[in-house]
Protein backbone atom coordinates (compact mmCIF):
# COMPACT_ATOMS: atom_id res chain seq x y z
CA UNK A 1 0.00 0.00 0.00
CA UNK A 2 1.03 3.57 -0.76
CA UNK A 3 0.42 6.06 2.00
CA UNK A 4 1.08 9.71 2.70
CA UNK A 5 1.18 10.71 6.34
CA UNK A 6 0.76 14.37 7.15
CA UNK A 7 2.98 15.46 4.25
CA UNK A 8 4.08 19.07 4.03
CA UNK A 9 5.74 20.35 0.84
CA UNK A 10 7.63 23.60 0.42
CA UNK A 11 8.94 24.99 -2.87
CA UNK A 12 12.00 27.22 -3.02
CA UNK A 13 12.36 27.06 0.74
CA UNK A 14 9.41 29.43 1.32
CA UNK A 15 6.32 28.55 -0.73
CA UNK A 16 4.18 26.23 1.41
CA UNK A 17 1.96 24.19 -0.93
CA UNK A 18 0.95 20.98 0.85
CA UNK A 19 -0.13 21.61 4.43
CA UNK A 20 -0.27 18.18 6.00
CA UNK A 21 -1.76 15.79 3.46
CA UNK A 22 -2.65 12.24 4.45
CA UNK A 23 -4.06 9.71 2.05
CA UNK A 24 -3.95 5.99 1.34
CA UNK A 25 -3.95 4.25 -2.00
CA UNK A 26 -5.26 0.73 -1.66
CA UNK A 27 -3.39 -2.04 -3.47
CA UNK A 28 -5.17 -3.13 -6.63
CA UNK A 29 -7.70 -0.31 -6.49
CA UNK A 30 -8.35 2.98 -8.21
CA UNK A 31 -8.19 5.97 -5.87
CA UNK A 32 -8.96 9.44 -7.10
CA UNK A 33 -7.69 12.80 -5.91
CA UNK A 34 -10.04 15.61 -6.90
CA UNK A 35 -9.65 19.33 -6.63
CA UNK A 36 -9.66 22.61 -8.49
CA UNK A 37 -6.70 24.08 -10.30
CA UNK A 38 -3.83 24.97 -8.00
CA UNK A 39 -5.06 22.81 -5.12
CA UNK A 40 -1.79 20.88 -4.95
CA UNK A 41 -2.73 17.64 -6.71
CA UNK A 42 0.26 17.55 -9.04
CA UNK A 43 2.55 18.49 -6.17
CA UNK A 44 1.21 15.49 -4.26
CA UNK A 45 2.10 13.16 -7.12
CA UNK A 46 5.55 14.69 -7.48
CA UNK A 47 6.17 14.23 -3.78
CA UNK A 48 5.54 10.51 -4.26
CA UNK A 49 7.58 10.10 -7.46
CA UNK A 50 10.54 12.04 -6.10
CA UNK A 51 10.37 14.61 -8.88
CA UNK A 52 9.79 17.51 -6.49
CA UNK A 53 13.50 18.05 -6.08
CA UNK A 54 13.93 18.75 -9.78
CA UNK A 55 11.68 21.78 -9.13
CA UNK A 56 13.37 22.79 -5.89
CA UNK A 57 10.52 21.42 -3.82
CA UNK A 58 10.93 19.40 -0.65
CA UNK A 59 8.93 17.18 1.67
CA UNK A 60 9.60 19.07 4.89
CA UNK A 61 7.27 17.18 7.24
CA UNK A 62 5.52 13.86 7.37
CA UNK A 63 6.42 10.75 5.43
CA UNK A 64 5.52 8.75 2.34
CA UNK A 65 5.56 4.98 2.59
CA UNK A 66 5.23 2.23 0.04
CA UNK A 67 5.03 -1.43 1.06
CA UNK A 68 6.34 -0.55 4.49
CA UNK A 69 9.35 1.40 3.22
CA UNK A 70 9.86 5.16 3.41
CA UNK A 71 10.28 6.55 -0.08
CA UNK A 72 10.17 10.32 0.40
CA UNK A 73 13.96 10.63 0.38
CA UNK A 74 14.53 8.52 -2.75
CA UNK A 75 15.61 9.91 -6.13
CA UNK A 76 13.06 9.46 -8.97
CA UNK A 77 14.82 6.49 -10.59
CA UNK A 78 14.80 4.61 -7.29
CA UNK A 79 11.06 5.23 -6.93
CA UNK A 80 10.43 3.90 -10.46
CA UNK A 81 12.46 0.80 -9.59
CA UNK A 82 10.17 0.18 -6.62
CA UNK A 83 7.23 0.10 -9.00
CA UNK A 84 5.70 3.58 -8.87
CA UNK A 85 5.53 5.58 -12.06
CA UNK A 86 4.10 9.04 -12.67
CA UNK A 87 2.25 10.04 -15.84
CA UNK A 88 2.39 13.82 -16.17
CA UNK A 89 -0.52 16.04 -17.02
CA UNK A 90 -0.37 17.65 -20.44
CA UNK A 91 0.67 14.52 -22.43
CA UNK A 92 4.38 15.03 -22.23
CA UNK A 93 5.69 12.65 -24.88
CA UNK A 94 9.34 12.75 -25.96
CA UNK A 95 8.25 14.62 -29.03
CA UNK A 96 11.35 14.09 -31.15
CA UNK A 97 11.24 10.33 -30.59
CA UNK A 98 8.93 8.00 -32.47
CA UNK A 99 6.03 6.26 -30.73
CA UNK A 100 8.02 3.05 -30.36
CA UNK A 101 11.16 4.86 -29.19
CA UNK A 102 9.05 6.50 -26.49
CA UNK A 103 8.02 3.02 -25.33
CA UNK A 104 11.62 1.81 -25.38
CA UNK A 105 12.68 4.82 -23.30
CA UNK A 106 9.86 3.97 -20.88
CA UNK A 107 11.39 0.53 -20.36
CA UNK A 108 14.68 2.01 -19.22
CA UNK A 109 14.77 0.12 -15.91
CA UNK A 110 14.07 -3.19 -17.67
CA UNK A 111 17.36 -4.93 -18.46
CA UNK A 112 15.99 -7.94 -20.33
CA UNK A 113 15.47 -7.23 -24.07
CA UNK A 114 12.89 -9.99 -24.44
CA UNK A 115 10.78 -8.39 -21.73
CA UNK A 116 11.00 -5.02 -23.46
CA UNK A 117 9.72 -6.53 -26.69
CA UNK A 118 6.93 -8.27 -24.76
CA UNK A 119 6.07 -5.03 -23.01
CA UNK A 120 5.73 -3.21 -26.31
CA UNK A 121 3.35 -5.91 -27.59
CA UNK A 122 1.27 -5.62 -24.42
CA UNK A 123 0.97 -1.85 -24.88
CA UNK A 124 -0.08 -2.34 -28.50
CA UNK A 125 -2.77 -4.77 -27.36
CA UNK A 126 -4.29 -2.19 -25.07
CA UNK A 127 -3.75 0.67 -27.52
CA UNK A 128 -3.96 -0.75 -31.08
CA UNK A 129 -3.85 2.76 -32.47
CA UNK A 130 -0.31 3.18 -31.17
CA UNK A 131 0.78 0.17 -33.20
CA UNK A 132 -0.44 1.80 -36.39
CA UNK A 133 1.50 4.92 -35.45
CA UNK A 134 4.61 3.14 -34.16
CA UNK A 135 7.16 4.89 -36.38
CA UNK A 136 5.60 8.36 -36.35
CA UNK A 137 7.49 11.08 -34.51
CA UNK A 138 5.35 11.41 -31.39
CA UNK A 139 5.21 15.20 -31.48
CA UNK A 140 2.94 14.81 -34.49
CA UNK A 141 0.45 12.38 -32.89
CA UNK A 142 -3.05 13.59 -32.04
CA UNK A 143 -3.83 14.59 -28.46
CA UNK A 144 -5.65 11.33 -27.76
CA UNK A 145 -2.84 9.23 -29.20
CA UNK A 146 -0.33 11.14 -27.11
CA UNK A 147 -2.35 10.48 -23.95
CA UNK A 148 -2.42 6.78 -24.84
CA UNK A 149 1.31 6.88 -25.49
CA UNK A 150 2.21 8.39 -22.12
CA UNK A 151 0.09 5.78 -20.35
CA UNK A 152 1.62 3.02 -22.48
CA UNK A 153 5.09 4.35 -21.88
CA UNK A 154 4.52 4.27 -18.13
CA UNK A 155 3.31 0.65 -18.41
CA UNK A 156 6.69 -0.23 -19.94
CA UNK A 157 8.24 0.18 -16.50
CA UNK A 158 5.99 -2.65 -15.28
CA UNK A 159 4.64 -0.60 -12.38
CA UNK A 160 2.57 -1.68 -9.39
CA UNK A 161 1.22 1.83 -8.98
CA UNK A 162 0.47 4.39 -11.66
CA UNK A 163 0.14 8.05 -10.68
CA UNK A 164 -2.09 9.42 -13.42
CA UNK A 165 -2.37 13.20 -13.66
CA UNK A 166 -5.45 14.65 -15.40
CA UNK A 167 -5.64 12.30 -18.39
CA UNK A 168 -8.91 13.94 -19.50
CA UNK A 169 -7.47 17.43 -19.86
CA UNK A 170 -8.24 18.94 -23.26
CA UNK A 171 -9.57 15.75 -24.87
CA UNK A 172 -12.93 15.15 -26.54
CA UNK A 173 -15.44 13.36 -24.25
CA UNK A 174 -15.51 10.21 -26.35
CA UNK A 175 -11.76 9.84 -26.24
CA UNK A 176 -11.78 10.47 -22.51
CA UNK A 177 -14.26 7.66 -22.01
CA UNK A 178 -12.16 5.32 -24.15
CA UNK A 179 -9.05 6.11 -22.15
CA UNK A 180 -10.81 5.76 -18.81
CA UNK A 181 -12.15 2.42 -20.01
CA UNK A 182 -8.63 1.23 -20.72
CA UNK A 183 -7.41 2.44 -17.33
CA UNK A 184 -10.16 0.41 -15.72
CA UNK A 185 -9.18 -2.62 -17.80
CA UNK A 186 -5.53 -2.23 -16.77
CA UNK A 187 -6.63 -2.07 -13.17
CA UNK A 188 -8.64 -5.29 -13.45
CA UNK A 189 -6.50 -7.39 -15.77
CA UNK A 190 -3.01 -6.29 -14.78
CA UNK A 191 -3.79 -5.64 -11.11
CA UNK A 192 -2.50 -2.11 -11.63
CA UNK A 193 -3.05 0.20 -8.68
CA UNK A 194 -4.01 3.69 -9.81
CA UNK A 195 -3.94 7.08 -8.12
CA UNK A 196 -5.99 9.20 -10.51
CA UNK A 197 -5.84 12.98 -10.28
CA UNK A 198 -8.79 14.67 -11.96
CA UNK A 199 -10.78 17.85 -12.21
CA UNK A 200 -13.49 15.89 -13.99
CA UNK A 201 -15.00 14.53 -10.78
CA UNK A 202 -18.07 12.97 -12.39
CA UNK A 203 -16.00 10.70 -14.58
CA UNK A 204 -13.30 9.96 -12.03
CA UNK A 205 -15.89 8.83 -9.46
CA UNK A 206 -17.35 6.33 -11.92
CA UNK A 207 -14.15 4.28 -12.11
CA UNK A 208 -12.63 4.97 -8.67
CA UNK A 209 -13.64 3.17 -5.53
CA UNK A 210 -12.38 5.80 -3.13
CA UNK A 211 -11.78 9.52 -3.45
CA UNK A 212 -10.14 12.47 -1.74
CA UNK A 213 -10.96 16.13 -2.29
CA UNK A 214 -8.15 18.63 -2.03
CA UNK A 215 -8.39 22.37 -1.49
CA UNK A 216 -5.50 24.72 -0.92
CA UNK A 217 -3.03 22.01 -0.05
CA UNK A 218 -5.32 20.19 2.36
CA UNK A 219 -7.59 17.17 2.10
CA UNK A 220 -11.05 18.56 2.93
CA UNK A 221 -13.16 15.49 2.23
CA UNK A 222 -12.71 11.81 1.66
CA UNK A 223 -14.87 8.75 1.29
CA UNK A 224 -16.00 5.96 -0.97
CA UNK A 225 -16.85 6.98 -4.52
CA UNK A 226 -20.54 6.32 -3.85
CA UNK A 227 -20.56 8.46 -0.74
CA UNK A 228 -18.74 11.27 -2.52
CA UNK A 229 -21.16 11.18 -5.43
CA UNK A 230 -24.00 11.62 -2.97
CA UNK A 231 -22.25 14.32 -0.94
CA UNK A 232 -24.14 17.60 -1.34
CA UNK A 233 -20.96 19.70 -1.59
CA UNK A 234 -19.49 17.52 -4.29
CA UNK A 235 -22.82 17.43 -6.09
CA UNK A 236 -23.16 21.18 -6.05
CA UNK A 237 -19.63 22.25 -6.70
CA UNK A 238 -17.72 19.54 -8.55
CA UNK A 239 -20.39 17.56 -10.29
CA UNK A 240 -22.47 20.67 -10.94
CA UNK A 241 -19.47 22.41 -12.34
CA UNK A 242 -18.55 19.63 -14.69
CA UNK A 243 -22.04 18.60 -15.76
CA UNK A 244 -23.57 21.97 -16.49
CA UNK A 245 -20.35 23.80 -17.31
CA UNK A 246 -18.45 26.44 -15.47
CA UNK A 247 -21.31 28.95 -15.31
CA UNK A 248 -22.71 28.05 -11.91
CA UNK A 249 -23.75 31.06 -9.89
CA UNK A 250 -21.31 32.78 -7.66
CA UNK A 251 -23.63 32.16 -4.71
CA UNK A 252 -23.08 28.41 -5.01
CA UNK A 253 -19.37 28.86 -4.91
CA UNK A 254 -19.61 31.10 -1.90
CA UNK A 255 -21.79 28.56 -0.19
CA UNK A 256 -19.21 25.90 -0.93
CA UNK A 257 -16.48 28.06 0.51
CA UNK A 258 -18.51 28.51 3.69
CA UNK A 259 -18.96 24.78 3.94
CA UNK A 260 -15.33 24.20 3.25
CA UNK A 261 -14.23 26.46 6.06
CA UNK A 262 -16.47 24.51 8.31
CA UNK A 263 -15.04 21.25 7.08
CA UNK A 264 -11.40 22.16 7.52
CA UNK B 1 41.79 16.40 -68.48
CA UNK B 2 42.27 20.15 -68.52
CA UNK B 3 44.34 21.80 -65.85
CA UNK B 4 41.36 23.81 -64.68
CA UNK B 5 39.30 20.74 -64.10
CA UNK B 6 42.02 18.83 -62.31
CA UNK B 7 42.66 21.87 -60.09
CA UNK B 8 38.95 21.84 -59.23
CA UNK B 9 39.01 18.13 -58.38
CA UNK B 10 42.05 18.65 -56.21
CA UNK B 11 40.32 21.42 -54.27
CA UNK B 12 37.20 19.31 -53.89
CA UNK B 13 38.92 16.15 -52.69
CA UNK B 14 41.04 18.10 -50.26
CA UNK B 15 37.98 19.99 -49.05
CA UNK B 16 35.91 16.86 -48.52
CA UNK B 17 38.63 15.04 -46.57
CA UNK B 18 39.49 18.02 -44.39
CA UNK B 19 35.75 18.60 -44.02
CA UNK B 20 35.29 15.16 -42.47
CA UNK B 21 38.02 16.00 -39.99
CA UNK B 22 36.01 19.10 -39.04
CA UNK B 23 32.97 16.84 -38.71
CA UNK B 24 34.81 14.77 -36.11
CA UNK B 25 35.43 17.79 -33.91
CA UNK B 26 31.92 19.09 -34.50
CA UNK B 27 30.65 15.69 -33.36
CA UNK B 28 32.13 16.42 -29.94
CA UNK B 29 30.13 19.62 -29.77
CA UNK B 30 26.95 17.95 -31.05
CA UNK B 31 27.11 15.05 -28.56
CA UNK B 32 27.12 17.41 -25.60
CA UNK B 33 24.50 19.72 -27.03
CA UNK B 34 22.23 16.83 -27.97
CA UNK B 35 22.29 15.22 -24.56
CA UNK B 36 22.65 18.15 -22.17
CA UNK B 37 21.70 21.33 -24.08
CA UNK B 38 25.07 22.80 -23.10
CA UNK B 39 26.93 24.86 -25.67
CA UNK B 40 30.62 24.03 -25.35
CA UNK B 41 32.81 26.94 -26.36
CA UNK B 42 35.89 24.99 -25.27
CA UNK B 43 35.61 22.26 -27.93
CA UNK B 44 38.76 23.50 -29.69
CA UNK B 45 40.62 23.54 -26.38
CA UNK B 46 39.57 19.93 -25.68
CA UNK B 47 41.20 19.01 -28.99
CA UNK B 48 44.26 21.10 -28.15
CA UNK B 49 44.71 19.45 -24.75
CA UNK B 50 44.47 16.03 -26.37
CA UNK B 51 47.22 17.11 -28.77
CA UNK B 52 49.36 18.30 -25.85
CA UNK B 53 48.91 15.03 -23.96
CA UNK B 54 49.75 12.88 -26.99
CA UNK B 55 52.69 14.97 -28.22
CA UNK B 56 53.94 15.35 -24.65
CA UNK B 57 53.86 11.60 -24.08
CA UNK B 58 55.61 10.92 -27.40
CA UNK B 59 58.16 13.70 -27.52
CA UNK B 60 58.80 14.70 -23.91
CA UNK B 61 58.39 11.43 -22.02
CA UNK B 62 59.36 9.17 -24.93
CA UNK B 63 56.36 6.86 -24.59
CA UNK B 64 55.43 4.47 -27.42
CA UNK B 65 52.59 5.57 -29.67
CA UNK B 66 49.94 3.21 -28.28
CA UNK B 67 50.65 4.42 -24.76
CA UNK B 68 50.38 8.03 -25.90
CA UNK B 69 47.06 7.41 -27.67
CA UNK B 70 45.66 5.45 -24.74
CA UNK B 71 46.77 8.20 -22.37
CA UNK B 72 45.04 10.83 -24.49
CA UNK B 73 41.81 8.81 -24.58
CA UNK B 74 41.80 8.00 -20.88
CA UNK B 75 42.66 11.50 -19.74
CA UNK B 76 40.11 13.20 -22.00
CA UNK B 77 37.33 10.79 -20.95
CA UNK B 78 38.21 11.36 -17.30
CA UNK B 79 38.34 15.09 -17.91
CA UNK B 80 34.85 15.02 -19.48
CA UNK B 81 33.42 13.08 -16.52
CA UNK B 82 35.03 15.27 -13.89
CA UNK B 83 34.11 18.48 -15.66
CA UNK B 84 30.45 17.45 -15.74
CA UNK B 85 30.56 16.46 -12.11
CA UNK B 86 32.25 19.50 -10.61
CA UNK B 87 31.24 22.31 -12.95
CA UNK B 88 28.38 21.66 -15.35
CA UNK B 89 26.09 19.78 -12.99
CA UNK B 90 25.84 22.88 -10.86
CA UNK B 91 24.74 24.89 -13.86
CA UNK B 92 21.77 22.66 -14.76
CA UNK B 93 18.61 24.71 -14.91
CA UNK B 94 20.48 28.02 -15.01
CA UNK B 95 20.21 30.36 -17.98
CA UNK B 96 22.10 29.20 -21.11
CA UNK B 97 24.49 32.10 -20.75
CA UNK B 98 25.88 30.60 -17.53
CA UNK B 99 27.14 27.51 -19.35
CA UNK B 100 28.40 29.59 -22.27
CA UNK B 101 30.44 31.83 -19.97
CA UNK B 102 31.69 28.89 -17.94
CA UNK B 103 32.99 27.08 -21.03
CA UNK B 104 34.57 30.27 -22.37
CA UNK B 105 36.38 30.60 -19.05
CA UNK B 106 37.36 26.95 -19.22
CA UNK B 107 38.77 27.49 -22.72
CA UNK B 108 41.02 30.29 -21.46
CA UNK B 109 42.22 28.15 -18.56
CA UNK B 110 43.00 25.17 -20.82
CA UNK B 111 44.98 27.39 -23.20
CA UNK B 112 47.06 28.40 -20.21
CA UNK B 113 47.38 24.98 -18.60
CA UNK B 114 48.50 23.04 -21.72
CA UNK B 115 51.77 24.89 -22.33
CA UNK B 116 52.34 25.49 -18.64
CA UNK B 117 52.00 21.91 -17.44
CA UNK B 118 53.00 19.81 -20.46
CA UNK B 119 55.42 21.71 -22.70
CA UNK B 120 55.88 25.14 -24.22
CA UNK B 121 56.60 25.96 -27.85
CA UNK B 122 55.50 23.83 -30.79
CA UNK B 123 56.05 20.07 -30.98
CA UNK B 124 55.29 17.69 -33.82
CA UNK B 125 52.97 14.74 -33.28
CA UNK B 126 54.41 12.07 -35.58
CA UNK B 127 52.26 9.11 -36.60
CA UNK B 128 53.64 6.00 -38.32
CA UNK B 129 52.07 6.72 -41.69
CA UNK B 130 53.84 7.67 -44.90
CA UNK B 131 54.37 11.31 -45.84
CA UNK B 132 54.19 11.13 -49.64
CA UNK B 133 50.67 11.67 -50.91
CA UNK B 134 48.76 9.03 -52.84
CA UNK B 135 48.42 10.04 -56.48
CA UNK B 136 45.08 9.41 -58.16
CA UNK B 137 45.32 10.96 -61.60
CA UNK B 138 45.36 14.71 -61.02
CA UNK B 139 44.40 14.35 -57.39
CA UNK B 140 46.92 13.82 -54.65
CA UNK B 141 45.84 12.82 -51.18
CA UNK B 142 48.02 13.15 -48.09
CA UNK B 143 47.74 9.90 -46.09
CA UNK B 144 46.92 11.76 -42.85
CA UNK B 145 43.83 13.22 -44.49
CA UNK B 146 42.75 9.77 -45.57
CA UNK B 147 43.29 8.41 -42.08
CA UNK B 148 41.49 11.42 -40.58
CA UNK B 149 38.52 11.04 -42.89
CA UNK B 150 38.37 7.30 -42.19
CA UNK B 151 38.45 7.71 -38.41
CA UNK B 152 35.86 10.48 -38.62
CA UNK B 153 33.47 8.44 -40.71
CA UNK B 154 33.85 5.42 -38.44
CA UNK B 155 33.02 7.42 -35.32
CA UNK B 156 30.23 9.41 -36.93
CA UNK B 157 28.64 6.16 -38.10
CA UNK B 158 29.22 4.53 -34.71
CA UNK B 159 27.61 7.32 -32.73
CA UNK B 160 24.85 7.63 -35.32
CA UNK B 161 24.00 3.97 -34.81
CA UNK B 162 24.22 4.35 -31.04
CA UNK B 163 21.64 7.15 -30.89
CA UNK B 164 19.29 5.64 -33.42
CA UNK B 165 19.28 1.97 -32.46
CA UNK B 166 20.69 1.24 -29.01
CA UNK B 167 18.53 1.50 -25.90
CA UNK B 168 21.09 3.67 -24.14
CA UNK B 169 21.18 5.98 -27.15
CA UNK B 170 17.40 6.27 -27.17
CA UNK B 171 17.50 7.03 -23.43
CA UNK B 172 20.02 9.79 -24.11
CA UNK B 173 17.76 11.30 -26.74
CA UNK B 174 14.89 11.09 -24.27
CA UNK B 175 17.00 13.01 -21.75
CA UNK B 176 17.72 15.63 -24.40
CA UNK B 177 14.04 15.87 -25.26
CA UNK B 178 12.68 16.36 -21.76
CA UNK B 179 14.80 15.92 -18.66
CA UNK B 180 11.99 15.79 -16.13
CA UNK B 181 9.97 13.22 -18.03
CA UNK B 182 13.14 11.17 -18.56
CA UNK B 183 13.64 11.18 -14.78
CA UNK B 184 10.07 10.00 -14.33
CA UNK B 185 10.89 7.00 -16.55
CA UNK B 186 13.66 5.98 -14.18
CA UNK B 187 16.47 7.39 -16.29
CA UNK B 188 19.34 8.68 -14.18
CA UNK B 189 19.70 11.95 -16.07
CA UNK B 190 22.91 13.11 -14.43
CA UNK B 191 24.68 9.87 -15.25
CA UNK B 192 23.87 10.34 -18.92
CA UNK B 193 25.19 13.89 -18.79
CA UNK B 194 28.49 12.47 -17.58
CA UNK B 195 28.44 9.85 -20.35
CA UNK B 196 27.85 12.54 -22.99
CA UNK B 197 30.85 14.57 -21.79
CA UNK B 198 32.97 11.43 -21.70
CA UNK B 199 31.98 10.63 -25.29
CA UNK B 200 33.00 14.14 -26.26
CA UNK B 201 36.31 13.36 -24.57
CA UNK B 202 36.82 10.33 -26.87
CA UNK B 203 36.07 12.32 -30.00
CA UNK B 204 38.25 15.21 -28.88
CA UNK B 205 41.16 12.88 -28.15
CA UNK B 206 41.04 11.47 -31.68
CA UNK B 207 40.61 14.95 -33.14
CA UNK B 208 43.62 16.16 -31.19
CA UNK B 209 45.82 13.34 -32.46
CA UNK B 210 44.80 13.78 -36.11
CA UNK B 211 44.84 17.56 -36.18
CA UNK B 212 47.99 17.61 -34.05
CA UNK B 213 49.74 15.52 -36.67
CA UNK B 214 48.53 17.83 -39.44
CA UNK B 215 49.25 21.18 -37.79
CA UNK B 216 51.78 20.49 -35.04
CA UNK B 217 50.91 20.96 -31.37
CA UNK B 218 50.86 24.33 -29.64
CA UNK B 219 48.19 26.68 -28.34
CA UNK B 220 47.09 27.49 -31.89
CA UNK B 221 45.76 23.95 -32.28
CA UNK B 222 42.70 25.20 -30.38
CA UNK B 223 41.82 27.39 -33.35
CA UNK B 224 40.37 24.40 -35.23
CA UNK B 225 37.58 24.68 -32.67
CA UNK B 226 36.38 27.84 -34.36
CA UNK B 227 35.46 25.81 -37.41
CA UNK B 228 32.94 23.95 -35.26
CA UNK B 229 30.50 26.86 -35.26
CA UNK B 230 29.87 27.14 -39.01
CA UNK B 231 29.75 23.34 -39.19
CA UNK B 232 27.07 22.94 -36.53
CA UNK B 233 25.05 25.96 -37.59
CA UNK B 234 24.94 24.66 -41.15
CA UNK B 235 24.18 21.08 -40.17
CA UNK B 236 22.07 21.60 -37.05
CA UNK B 237 23.33 21.80 -33.47
CA UNK B 238 22.02 18.39 -32.47
CA UNK B 239 22.37 16.34 -35.64
CA UNK B 240 25.06 13.78 -36.40
CA UNK B 241 24.29 13.61 -40.15
CA UNK B 242 24.26 17.40 -39.92
CA UNK B 243 27.79 17.38 -38.53
CA UNK B 244 28.92 15.32 -41.52
CA UNK B 245 27.20 17.51 -44.11
CA UNK B 246 28.19 20.74 -42.34
CA UNK B 247 31.81 19.59 -42.15
CA UNK B 248 31.88 18.67 -45.84
CA UNK B 249 30.37 22.04 -46.81
CA UNK B 250 32.82 24.00 -44.68
CA UNK B 251 35.80 22.00 -45.97
CA UNK B 252 34.80 22.46 -49.60
CA UNK B 253 33.89 26.14 -49.27
CA UNK B 254 37.19 26.84 -47.59
CA UNK B 255 39.18 25.14 -50.32
CA UNK B 256 37.23 26.70 -53.15
CA UNK B 257 37.72 30.13 -51.58
CA UNK B 258 41.43 29.47 -51.12
CA UNK B 259 41.83 28.20 -54.67
CA UNK B 260 39.75 30.66 -56.67
CA UNK B 261 39.31 33.81 -54.60
CA UNK B 262 42.52 34.13 -52.62
CA UNK B 263 44.80 34.63 -55.67
CA UNK B 264 42.88 37.82 -56.53
CA UNK B 265 42.63 39.36 -53.09
CA UNK B 266 45.95 38.25 -51.69
CA UNK B 267 44.71 35.50 -49.36
CA UNK B 268 42.60 35.23 -46.21
CA UNK B 269 39.16 34.41 -47.66
CA UNK B 270 39.64 30.77 -46.65
CA UNK B 271 39.28 31.75 -43.03
CA UNK B 272 36.12 33.78 -43.23
CA UNK B 273 34.19 32.22 -46.11
CA UNK B 274 32.59 29.56 -43.85
CA UNK B 275 31.37 32.31 -41.52
CA UNK B 276 29.69 34.19 -44.35
CA UNK B 277 27.89 30.96 -45.11
CA UNK B 278 27.07 30.49 -41.42
CA UNK B 279 25.45 33.91 -41.15
CA UNK B 280 23.45 33.31 -44.32
CA UNK B 281 22.34 29.96 -42.90
CA UNK B 282 21.23 31.59 -39.65
CA UNK B 283 19.12 34.04 -41.60
CA UNK B 284 17.51 31.41 -43.82
CA UNK B 285 17.36 28.19 -41.82
CA UNK B 286 17.99 28.68 -38.12
CA UNK B 287 17.64 24.98 -37.23
CA UNK B 288 20.35 23.99 -39.68
CA UNK B 289 19.91 21.46 -42.45
CA UNK B 290 19.11 18.56 -40.13
CA UNK B 291 18.55 20.25 -36.77
CA UNK B 292 15.41 19.40 -34.85
CA UNK B 293 12.53 21.76 -35.02
CA UNK B 294 10.37 22.75 -32.13
CA UNK B 295 7.14 20.97 -32.91
CA UNK B 296 4.07 23.15 -32.85
CA UNK B 297 0.79 21.34 -33.11
CA UNK B 298 -2.56 22.95 -33.61
N1 LIG C 1 7.75 24.38 -9.04
C1 LIG C 1 6.97 25.18 -8.29
N2 LIG C 1 7.50 26.23 -7.63
C2 LIG C 1 6.71 27.04 -6.90
N3 LIG C 1 5.39 26.89 -6.76
C3 LIG C 1 4.80 25.85 -7.39
C4 LIG C 1 5.55 24.95 -8.19
N4 LIG C 1 4.71 24.03 -8.70
C5 LIG C 1 3.48 24.35 -8.23
N5 LIG C 1 3.52 25.43 -7.44
C6 LIG C 1 2.39 26.05 -6.76
O1 LIG C 1 1.78 25.09 -5.94
C7 LIG C 1 0.37 25.20 -6.00
C8 LIG C 1 -0.22 23.86 -6.35
O2 LIG C 1 0.16 23.52 -7.67
P1 LIG C 1 -0.16 22.12 -8.31
O3 LIG C 1 0.34 21.06 -7.41
O4 LIG C 1 0.37 22.14 -9.70
O5 LIG C 1 -1.75 22.13 -8.31
P2 LIG C 1 -2.80 21.28 -9.15
O6 LIG C 1 -2.09 20.14 -9.79
O7 LIG C 1 -3.81 20.84 -8.14
O8 LIG C 1 -3.40 22.21 -10.15
C9 LIG C 1 0.05 26.31 -6.99
O9 LIG C 1 -0.25 27.48 -6.28
C10 LIG C 1 1.32 26.48 -7.75
O10 LIG C 1 1.49 27.82 -8.12
MG1 LIG D 1 -1.94 19.75 -11.79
Amino acid sequence: MLGLNNVEVIYDGVILVLKGVSLNVRDGGITTLLGANGAGKTTTLKAVSGLLRSERGDVTKGSIEFSGERIDRLPPHAVVRRGIVQVFEGRRVFEHLTTEENLIAGAHIQKDRQRVAGGIERVYEYFPRLKERRSVQSGYLSGGEQQMLVIGRALMANPHVMLLDEPSLGLAPMLVEEIFGIVQQLNRQEKLTVLLVEQNAALALTIAEHGYVMENGRIVLDGSADALRENPDIKEFYLGLTEVGARRSYRDVKHYKRRKRWLS
Amino acid sequence: MSDDLSFFFLLMSNGLLIGLMYSLIALGFVLVYKATDAINFAQGEFVMIAGFVTAGALMVWGAPLWVAVALALVSLVAFGFVLERVMLRRLIGRPVIAVVMATIGLAAILRGVGPFVIFSGTKPLPLPIRDEPFMLGPIFIPPIQLLGAGVSLAFLAGFGWFFLKSRKGIAMRAVADNQQVAMAMGIDVERYFGVAWAMTGVVSALGGILWGNLLGVDVNLALVGFKVFPVVILGGLDSIPGAIIGGLIVGVVENIAAGYVDPYVGGGTKDFAPYVLMILALMIRPYGIFGKRIIERV
